[in-house]
């Protein structure tokens, strides 16, 4: 996760942002979402809380949540590491501390300035108000649960046993009541002002002085306010806030800035693979083409070669023929010629032994043999 | 399964279909829990475990093993490998089976299944890489079921509808290759989100290239796999052309997913060099990763080329299933063992037996109905009245 890698899978998402996702083309700008102005926070100073369950009990009532097996009284369970679940937005954990007591932590929705159940619910189920809250409609919720696998503080939980209406169950923030200009329920049962609300901007003014003024009761870090982006629950502690239960390695990326690179990718994708593959089909096709002219051409020439063979072939067959032919004839001519010769020769011959006596016609035998 | 029920007209009670039948009944009584007790009754899902096996394995296995229809018919129709023309409706028979099952076992995870076209006419969440997931498979099923249309028209004799169809093969399988890049690369950046849940060695700005590449390994991988299962036990309903392919296929897929493998076992490598995580590969995880890398990438990678040299047909399709099984274990390391493994053993999710009694029931669904079809249709052979498109 190096940062120069980040930068470019931010370049090659820079195009295609504005096209995927309007607004948000954050990943491959300078621009730095700072919450919206105004908005309002919680700040939770946990060296000021003491486990008294208060704020599970009025979070409970508020949110008109089923009642809790065990009464909100019994602090017994605090020593039992607990997380939210569907029937409780917000619970109170007990840590070892140190020597002088143990410490506790609330634990709920930090609602982030940029939260990573908006940027993965494909549905958009979850809004950020300017108010601060992070709100999530159920009325659109397919329930799909990937917010559950985004959120990096393992906040929203899940209806699991409802066969037939399940919701995601987190956390508001009260932000009906925040509207109506009341304050959330744990705020307002806090008997410690280990929970203040007010303006995210005067909170981290607060928590700073708290930390300048006594640097000795606290560590020098204002949970929540750069973690995955910064959120709009603040926290402050006096031991390391790892031993708190609280991650200290979530980075400050906001979770939509995560993601921004491959969803930038997408447009790209769609816009230069036809283009691509088109190409390849065409040279393949091409390759087919001209092969096939090849084919053509060589079956041609093979055709023409047999041809010009077969025609010197003939030819000289025919040549040949001829050949036979006259010697043929010459040889028909000659046999004629010497038959003529001969007939004539025995017609003189027998003209002359009329004329002359028989012995001389053993000498003309022997003659004509020759 | 020697005998073929289906055309015989009356079933028979052979060992197939007894095994079957009773998977399918117990799969409908799962079923029924499902949809009338919610996830609680069925599953062991959980508030820090909100995806299980029906994500792990059904929807990103799922996704990637069908991804056999978009790699062959890419290969046949663009890449102008027309020898393997017979391997095409075959696999995009099974990608279209597996991608509708895919949308079938979401229906079970989901909390209101009945909602899941929400997305599209209620509210686009545009900056979810799920809304690109969602998009891209439902178009993507619909692009399967027109390329696989075909040999269903050649079935019913409807010539007109077919011959329209076939005009669209080029710009379907362009089409078809753009989604599959999109949605398996998208299954893999699902989970760039959670940096904090994922191991670091697994977690990467790489996954959605991994996602990919590792898909088109699935998809040559499962074309072997396929047709072998299809040489034993239909080779009855092939044509010439079909039998013909029992070594070629093997043969050319085989020595792409040598290629492939060894590609995708680089980009590992530069994965983990990029990372800087080379330590964690001396802690337990990272033992197990290297099972993963060395195991199922580069053995296969090196059994593949083996084979392909010697062509030896057993070995490639030994290497084929172990390439699969390879498969399964990414997707299963990225979705269940290297998630939350910042989490206590006793927050951990292990599959509850029911789970997996409705993912082999989704399995067994698809068996049955790639019978019933390539037992009625021109899958495996040409239909008499057609010629080869």
């Amino acid at each position: 996760m190096s940062l120069s890698r980040r930068k470019f899978l931010g370049w090659i998402g820079a195009a295609g942002m504005t096209a995927a996702a309007g607004r948000k083309a954050s990943a491959a700008t300078t621009h730095h979402f700072e919450g919206y102005p105004e908005s309002m926070a919680v700040l939770h100073d946990t060296t000021f809380c003491i486990g008294c369950r208060r704020c599970e009990g009025a979070c409970n009532t508020v949110n008109e949540l089923p009642a809790p097996e065990v009464p909100f009284t019994d602090l017994n369970v605090l020593e039992k590491q607990r997380r939210t679940t569907s029937k409780a937005y917000t619970v109170v954990n007990q840590k070892p501390g140190n020597a002088s007591g143990p410490l506790f932590v609330k634990n709920q929705c930090n609602h982030c300035l940029e939260p990573a159940c908006a940027s993965a619910c494909f549905v958009n189920a979850f809004t950020k108000t300017k108010e601060g809250a992070v709100v999530y409609d159920a009325s659109v919720c397919v329930g799909c649960r990937y917010c559950m696998i985004a959120c990096p503080f393992e906040i929203p939980t899940y209806e699991y046993d409802s066969a037939f209406s399940p919701r995601i169950m987190k956390c508001t923030m009260c932000h009906p009541r925040v509207l109506e200009g009341k304050l959330p329920g744990c705020v307002e049962s806090c008997p410690t002002e280990a929970l203040i609300f007010g303006k995210r901007d005067d909170l981290l003014n607060i928590a700073r002085q708290r930390i300048t003024r006594r640097p000795n009761n606290y560590v020098d870090h204002i949970y929540g306010e750069r973690e995955m982006g910064g959120t709009s629950w603040l926290y402050l502690s006096g031991m390391p806030f790892e031993t708190i239960g609280m991650r200290m390695d979530l980075g400050v990326t906001p979770a939509p800035e995560l993601t921004a690179g491959a969803l930038g990718a997408v447009p790209m994708v769609v816009g230069i693979w036809p283009v691509l593959l088109t190409g390849i089909y065409a040279m393949s096709k091409r390759k087919e083409k001209i092969a096939a002219e090849e084919k053509a051409q060589a079956l041609a020439t093979a055709l023409a070669d047999a041809d010009a063979q077969a025609t010197a072939k003939m030819d000289a067959a025919m040549e040949k023929a001829k050949q036979e032919k006259a010697t043929a004839i010459e040889k028909a001519v000659k046999e004629a010629l010497e038959a003529e010769a001969k007939a004539r020769a025995e017609i003189e011959a027998e003209a002359e032994a009329a004329a002359a006596a028989p012995p001389q016609e053993a000498p003309d035998e022997d003659d004509k043999d020759d | 399964m020697s005998e073929d029920t289906a055309t015989m007209g009356k079933p028979t009670l052979s060992p197939f279909n007894i095994v079957a039948g009773v998977i399918l009944l117990v799969g409908g009584i799962l079923t029924i829990l499902r949809f009338t007790q919610g996830l609680d009754a069925v599953t062991n899902l959980s508030d820090y475990n909100p995806w299980g096996i029906w994500i792990g394995f059904d929807l990103l296995v799922g996704v990637a093993l069908a991804a056999g229809g978009f790699v062959t018919s890419a290969a046949v129709y663009l890449f102008g490998m027309k020898h393997y023309h017979a391997a095409v409706r075959p696999a995009i028979l099974t990608g279209f089976l597996g991608y509708a099952l895919v949308v079938l076992a979401l229906h079970y995870d989901v909390g209101r299944p009945w909602r899941l076209p929400y997305p599209f006419i209620m509210q686009r969440g545009t900056t979810s890489l799920l809304f690109e997931v969602a998009a891209c498979v439902a178009l993507y099923l619909t692009v399967l079921f027109i390329e696989f249309s075909p040999a269903a028209l050649e079935w019913l004799g409807l010539k007109r509808a077919r011959s329209i169809v076939l005009k669209l093969t080029i710009l379907l399988t362009i089409f078809g290759v753009v989604l599959s890049t999109l949605h398996q690369s998208s299954l893999g950046a699902l989970f760039l989100i959670a940096p904090s849940k994922l191991h670091p060695l697994w977690y990467t700005p790489y996954l959605p290239v991994y996602f990919f590449v590792t898909a088109v390994i699935a998809g040559l991988s499962m074309v072997i796999f396929e047709s072998t299962l299809s040489h034993r036990f239909f080779s009855h309903k092939m044509d010439a052309a079909h039998l013909a392919e029992k070594d070629t296929v093997p043969l050319g897929f085989g020595k792409a997913a040598a290629f492939v493998l060894a590609g995708y076992f680089i980009i590992k490598v530069i994965g983990i060099s990029a990372g800087n995580t080379w330590h964690y590969l001396a802690t337990g995880y990272g033992a197990w990763y290297l099972v993963e890398v060395l195991g199922f990438v580069a053995l296969p990678a090196f059994l593949y080329a083996v084979g392909v040299r010697d062509k030896n047909i057993t070995l490639i399709r030994w290497t084929a299933a172990w390439t699969v099984l390879g498969i399964v274990v990414n997707r299963f390391n990225i979705c269940l063992v290297a998630f939350n493994w910042h989490l206590p053993a006793s927050e951990r999710y292990f599959p509850h037996w029911m789970e997996i009694g409705i993912s082999v029931f989704i399995v067994t669904l698809g068996i049955v109905i790639y019978r019933f079809i390539v037992t009625r249709m021109p899958v495996l052979y040409e239909h008499p009245d057609y010629d080869a498109h």
